[in-house]
């Protein structure tokens, strides 16, 4: 069975992030890139269910990242992940939604694939449409927000979280399986995972390869268009009760939020 | 140690990919997993056993090295970058590490018969065992080639007799690795041997733990032989070679100790840094005083020189050349930079650095020590001097 697990490059979640005025784009170059943190509970589980299936399994990383991105695909395998395969074309920048989504179908098309997984967004664009996005395009199943994943006879099972609970989907292979935050403890890498990734397979596949036309993707083949933005006003720093009667730092908040009519 | 990492032969500052991933990596779960305990293991004196089965798992006791063996492999600069990762931590944490990798396992290592290392590394990669470097004895510190632990030749073994002391891991290993005396005439060139020692066998006490001025967590005491019996196929190299073999130990522990302050103090700075911005006296952040912006801008110069000696000095040992001198030197510099950037540290917090709550105390008391164990400061100095004399 070939589990492919798509992954993002994101700018790291603690750095200070600007746009940059001319392209309208995040600018990335003094920011560390480092794993989409929802993308490690997808390769977590992608693992997992190797290991649960056995045989032949196998997990397979796929990114569309710059060259530079080759440093998040070691990670996944350094957890252990079996190769990865990189999109990796200057002409992909600037791709939104739909053509992110097409790129990976073709790419998925390109490799093969059983199941496909994902994390439910990316900490960046946090739009959540690429595993349906990607799913639609390969006509296949998609089961989003899984807190549970079960898999037996080409039949796949989750438990759909939603607010009040859960739903049970079911579907035949092949599907896309989008997994939420905490589903798993993501491993960490260790060091011989670590130093056997640099031995690992990384392929890089060409536009040409996975047969993606130019007109579908970057710039052009974008629906969005960012047209201007603006920066929020930073927000008043809070205010700090230090008291050592907790009874009276109670009472303070209480006031506090009377005065402000919260209550 | 052979060279395990391909190192550009072009100059080149940059990390490569699998050790940035490493650093990151170990940033994370020292954050996650091991900054949470610090208090209690402060408190409790003591690691909590869980803490040590997670570091386990995660192939830390194998990190330096080879791959036949169950280690990582990742030669003295990834060993260095990790070392540094684990300075951020208590001490207590790096000195567990250090004590099994750095020395105790390390001799084996480097000078252990085929045999021995197929017998014993793996469980030692594995951190299945641990392992302990007995050299230090109550008249023999700075003085180390005055030993006076002796092993006598009886058959198809020794007879081992002395007490060593101040044993970093001497409660808890499982093995050590242990100098003693066979031919007093020749003295340290030639008359000291190397043992791979079982501790748990007869002829072998553990003192109680020595009462100390910090390092909470990580436990020194005394070794006693008492006519310990260690087979003879359990020599460390050649008879008579054991001063070189544990010269050759402490050159590694050494570069990988002074990662650990560049690290340790890396924090400091980070910290200090935060808050110099927070911190309002005289109506403005503390930071925007020249006295306080002066003292960050040493540490930062003085981490930054550190941190290039470390690198450096391993860089050398993954190429194979001789780099005691580059190891004495970051020795003596890093610890002592060290002590400094904490008292800045501590002196930049005020009051606040005084209380236990800020945990910079900790290592200000942690890292007194930097300048005396794996060699004092003085005797870096004479290795440097002899280096230069040769």
């Amino acid at each position: 069975m070939k589990i492919v697990v798509t992954v993002k490059q994101v700018p790291d979640t603690n750095a200070e992030k600007a746009l940059d005025p001319k392209t309208k784009r995040l600018n990335r170059s003094s920011i560390e890139n480092v794993l989409n943190p929802f993308d490690e509970y997808a390769i977590e589980e992608g693992l997992r269910l190797r290991e649960s299936v056995g045989g032949d399994t196998t997990v397979t990383i796929l990114t569309m990242a710059p060259a530079s991105g080759t440093e998040v695909v070691r990670k996944a395998l350094g957890m252990g992940a079996d190769s990865a395969a990189l999109i990796s074309d200057e002409s992909v920048g600037g791709s939104d939604t739909m053509a992110t989504s097409y790129l990976l179908a073709q790419a998925l098309r390109h490799i093969g694939f059983d199941l496909v997984l994902s994390g439910t967004q990316s900490t960046d664009a946090i739009n959540s449409v690429v595993p349906a996005a990607v799913a639609e395009r390969l006509g296949i199943p998609c089961l989003t927000f899984a807190k549970k994943v079960t898999l037996s006879d080409g039949r796949i099972e989750i438990q759909r979280e939603t607010e009040s609970g859960f739903w049970r989907v079911a579907a035949r292979l092949p599907a896309m399986v989008s997994v939420t935050k905490g589903i798993n403890e993501p491993r960490y890498p260790t060091l011989k995972g670590i130093m056997g990734a640099k031995k690992k397979e990384i392929k890089t596949l060409s536009l040409a390869e996975i047969g993606a036309e130019p007109a579908r993707i970057g710039d052009a083949g974008s629906k969005t268009q960012v047209d201007s933005f603006a920066t929020v006003g930073a927000r008043a720093k809070g205010t700090v009760i230090t008291v050592s009667d907790p009874k009276e730092g109670a009472r303070q908040v209480l006031d506090f939020l009377i005065a402000k009519k919260a209550i | 140690m052979t060279a395990v990492v391909s190192t550009p032969d072009a100059l080149n500052f940059e990390l490569p990919e699998e050790l940035k991933l490493l650093k990151r990596s170990l940033r994370e779960f020292v954050e996650k997993e091991l900054w949470p305990l610090t208090d209690e293991v402060e408190s409790s004196d003591e690691i909590p056993a869980s803490a040590i089965g997670k570091m386990r798992e995660m192939g830390l006791f194998g990190l330096p090295f080879a791959e036949e063996y169950g280690g990582a492999g990742i030669g003295e600069l990834g060993y260095c970058v990790a070392l540094e990762e684990f300075g951020r931590a208590s001490a207590a944490f790096s000195n567990l590490l250090g004590a099994h990798c750095s020395i105790g396992a390390m001799a084996l290592h480097l000078d252990g018969t085929k045999d021995l290392k197929d017998r014993y590394m793996p469980q030692l990669c594995s951190g299945e065992k641990l392992a302990c470097f007995a050299l230090s004895e109550p008249g023999a510190g700075s003085d180390a080639a005055n030993i006076s632990t002796t092993a006598r030749r009886d058959g198809d073994i020794y007879m081992l007799a002395g007490v060593k002391h101040f044993i970093t891991s001497g409660d808890i290993a499982d093995f050590a690795t242990v100098f003693a005396v066979t031919d007093p005439a020749l003295g340290a060139r030639g008359g000291i041997t190397a043992f791979w020692v079982d501790l748990n066998g007869p002829g072998v006490k553990r003192g109680p733990k020595d009462r100390k001025m910090g390092l909470y967590g990580s436990h020194t005491c005394e070794l006693i032989f008492e006519e310990a019996k260690v087979p003879a196929d359990h020599v460390i190299g050649k008879v008579g070679s054991g001063f070189i073999t544990a010269m050759k130990t402490l050159d590694m522990g050494r570069l990988s100790l002074a990662a650990g302050c560049v690290g340790s103090s890396q924090f400091m700075l980070e910290k200090s840094i935060v808050y110099a911005k927070e911190r309002i006296q005289f109506g403005k952040p503390i930071g925007k005083q020249q006295a306080v912006q002066f003292m960050l801008a040493d540490m930062a110069t003085e981490i930054y020189a550190a941190r290039n000696m470390v690198y450096h000095g391993a860089w050398k040992a993954d190429r194979g050349e001789r780099f005691s001198l580059e190891a004495a030197m970051a020795k003596r510099y890093c610890s002592d930079m060290a002590i400094q950037v904490v008292d800045r540290a501590l002196q930049i917090h005020g009051g606040s650095g005084f209380m236990k709550e800020t945990g910079i105390e900790r290592v200000y008391r942690d890292s007194r020590i930097l300048a005396i164990y794996e060699g004092t400061n003085e005797i870096q100095r004479m290795i440097i001097a002899e280096e230069l004399l040769r």
